[in-house]
């Protein structure tokens, strides 16, 4: 066990992933390693192990310290295994779980079965030895938990060991095809070139605002909206300000003047957001398309406005129903009947509870009402100070 | 002649010019991914995972928009907007009962039972990345760990530690009393009333001062299964004090 060095378990750039097996529990020589049960990783390049439930420990053995492996048939009470032999380790080796071992050999325990797969497809590996042909552009790093930053081709290979550490529904364990697999990396190396040159492009204009003009500025933010790339020269979120938004706006100021009125001039952004969704039945909006396009309300001159309340919730509301009209309106029902729950508000206006409850709150702050605030719920009064 | 040919601005409009071809060519490469493997995509939770683990990796979100190549090649889009739609439907139909507060695996019950028979599988990683989109639109949605999975948070009710603790707490049960409190986690009785008292006034626990010895806090959110019959908001409102 002392071969093994700590690893962040992100591969290298032509480091593959070949196949993983989870429920294997290692062994230094003959005896138990130290360590719970974990799944398993063989790449084109290295052996690597992490723990099931701290998938911060986690080390791998590169592919090349192997000498030989055999199986070892499980046993009553005893699982599968793998024996695998390794060469010594070198004097000067990155540090790893253990100093040293008396054992040449480590074994791997399939407590959930799925020896024979690996051991073909390890087999393979040591037969057609790929690490030897596709050298790793960078030294495999000795994790640390000091993370990769995104522009380099780091895969993430944690994505069932951090699932499972969550303790959700297991997945089941049938793989996708690797055939699958392998084109969506292919994808993914070219996803990742275009987000070089989104960042790339994104630098210059940050050093030469005025050479590019606005025509150009939002032909670059739809490009980004295209690709799903965060835009990196404002920091907002994936071109807010397109013309696809522009246009998305113009629909909803058509499409939400009547609801509106219905429902006493204001909506929670959520409740637009399936409204408007169950319309369209396809080609949904994503609820930061929804966000994006009511920003511009206010630009585009149309009659509803977005509102971020303190609580942080989020309406749309008729720019007709102003603020101060609100608040004169909710102190005269307060007033009326002496004293109003949020859902008694509710009740009377026909909004949501969570938007009379917004409404009352704002007067509050104005200073028109005061609360009554105990178990039996919460009361506000017309504030007579 | 003009030396600011060469400066940024020049360098970016090619750049620019660059990128809208690669962007064509690229959308010829999703395009053919598309014809192979977009079943593949909509049938396979593991392979929807590893695909958004990866464009997470190289700093790209296929849900960011409705319009983005994911979206409209792929379909993952229309996929995860629809959840977001069932998710909040139904939050909102059971807020009157739990105060906002749901599990996770009874969210994930519902939502399956809501999309019928037929309809694609929807895993419980599906669920958390639609929740974390609509975030986007302010109203509190969060998840809140408890036992060994999630109490998925649909309203904007402030919980800090203290109170997420006392849920975890609630958890096994269903209810929590203020002994229990007290004895777990070594609080004063006022901290323990203060933490009761903001849960109460959420709605997202009702007491109960008929159970024998002392009151319980129950949180409707944890005990689903024992309602067989929806309780209304009338009698909800009763169980309050």
């Amino acid at each position: 066990m002392d071969r093994f060095l700590w690893s962040s378990g992100l591969l290298e750039m032509n480091e593959t992933l070949v196949i993983q097996q989870r429920g294997v529990r290692l062994y230094d020589g003959d005896e138990k390693a130290k360590l719970d049960v974990g799944v398993v990783l063989l790449s084109t390049h290295r052996l690597i192990w992490r723990d099931l439930k701290n998938h911060e420990c986690c080390m791998a053995i590169p592919l090349s310290q192997i000498i030989f492996f055999e199986e070892q048939a499980a046993g009553i009470g005893k699982s599968a295994k793998i024996v695998i032999h390794l060469h010594p380790a070198s004097p000067n080796k990155d540090p790893g779980p253990y100093q040293s071992s008396k054992f040449s050999y480590i074994k791997l325990s399939f407590k959930e079965h799925g020896q024979i797969e690996f051991y073909r497809r390890l087999s393979e590996e040591m037969t057609q030895k790929r690490w030897e042909r596709t050298p790793v552009s960078q030294p495999i790093p000795t994790g640390t938990g000091s993370q990769v930053t995104v522009m380099s081709a780091w895969w993430s290979i944690c994505v069932w060991s951090v699932w499972e550490s969550l303790h959700l529904t297991p997945l089941p364990t049938s793989v996708p095809s690797s055939q699958a697999f392998e084109d969506l990396s292919k994808l993914m190396e070219k996803a990742k070139e275009m987000v070089e040159l989104s960042r790339s492009i994104a630098s210059k204009i940050k050093e030469k605002q005025g050479d590019i003009t606005e025509d150009e500025t939002i032909r670059f933010k739809s490009y980004l909206l295209s690709m799903g790339i965060a835009n990196p020269v404002t920091r907002e979120t994936h071109g807010s300000g397109t013309h696809y938004h522009m246009q998305l706006a113009r629909q909803l100021g058509d499409m939400l003047l009547a609801p509106l009125e219905e429902r006493g001039g204001m909506m929670a952004l959520t409740e637009v957001y399936c409204l408007v969704n169950r319309a369209r039945g396809m080609e949904l909006l994503s609820p930061e398309d929804l966000v994006n396009a009511c920003k511009v309300f206010e630009s585009l001159k149309l009659p509803l406005r977005l509102r971020v309340f303190d609580s942080g919730v989020m309406v749309v509301q008729l720019q007709s129903h102003s603020e101060e009209e609100m608040i004169a309106s909710a102190l005269d029902n307060v007033s009326e009947k002496g004293s109003l729950t949020s859902e008694e508000f509710a009740k009377l206006l026909g909004l949501s509870v969570l938007l009379a409850k917004e409404r009352l709150l704002l007067a509050e702050k104005m200073g028109h009402l005061c609360r009554d605030d105990s178990v039996e719920g919460l009361r506000f009064y017309p504030n007579l100070f | 002649m003009h030396r600011r040919g060469v400066g940024a601005g020049a360098i970016a409009k090619k750049k620019l010019a660059e990128m809208s071809k690669q962007l064509e060519t690229f959308k010829t490469h999703l395009e053919e991914f598309a014809s192979k493997h977009k079943q593949e995509i909509r049938k396979n939770s593991q392979f929807r995972v590893q695909f958004q683990e990866m464009c997470a990796t190289i700093g790209v979100d296929p849900l960011a928009s409705g319009k983005g190549f994911w979206s409209e090649m792929l379909g993952v889009g229309d996929f995860y907007y629809e959840l977001g739609v069932q998710i909040i439907e139904v939050c909102l139909a059971l807020k009157h009962r739990n105060g906002g507060l749901i599990t996770l695996d009874e969210l994930h019950q519902r939502v399956l039972k809501g999309r019928g028979k037929f309809a694609q599988d929807v895993s419980q990683d599906d669920l958390v990345r639609a929740i974390k989109k609509l975030k986007a639109m302010g109203n509190g949605f969060g998840m809140i760990p408890v036992g060994g999975s999630y109490l998925v948070q649909s309203v904007p009710a402030e919980l800090n530690m203290d109170h997420t603790v006392v849920l975890q707490l609630a958890e096994k049960k269903g209810y929590v009393t203020v002994s229990e409190i007290k004895e777990s986690l070594k609080w004063e009785t006022e901290r323990a009333g203060h933490v009761l008292d903001h849960l109460l006034k959420e709605g997202l626990a009702w007491l109960d001062t008929q159970a024998s010895g002392e009151s319980q806090y129950w949180l409707p959110a944890l005990f689903s299964e024992l309602s067989s019959q929806d309780v209304t908001p009338e009698e909800a409102n009763q169980m309050v004090p």
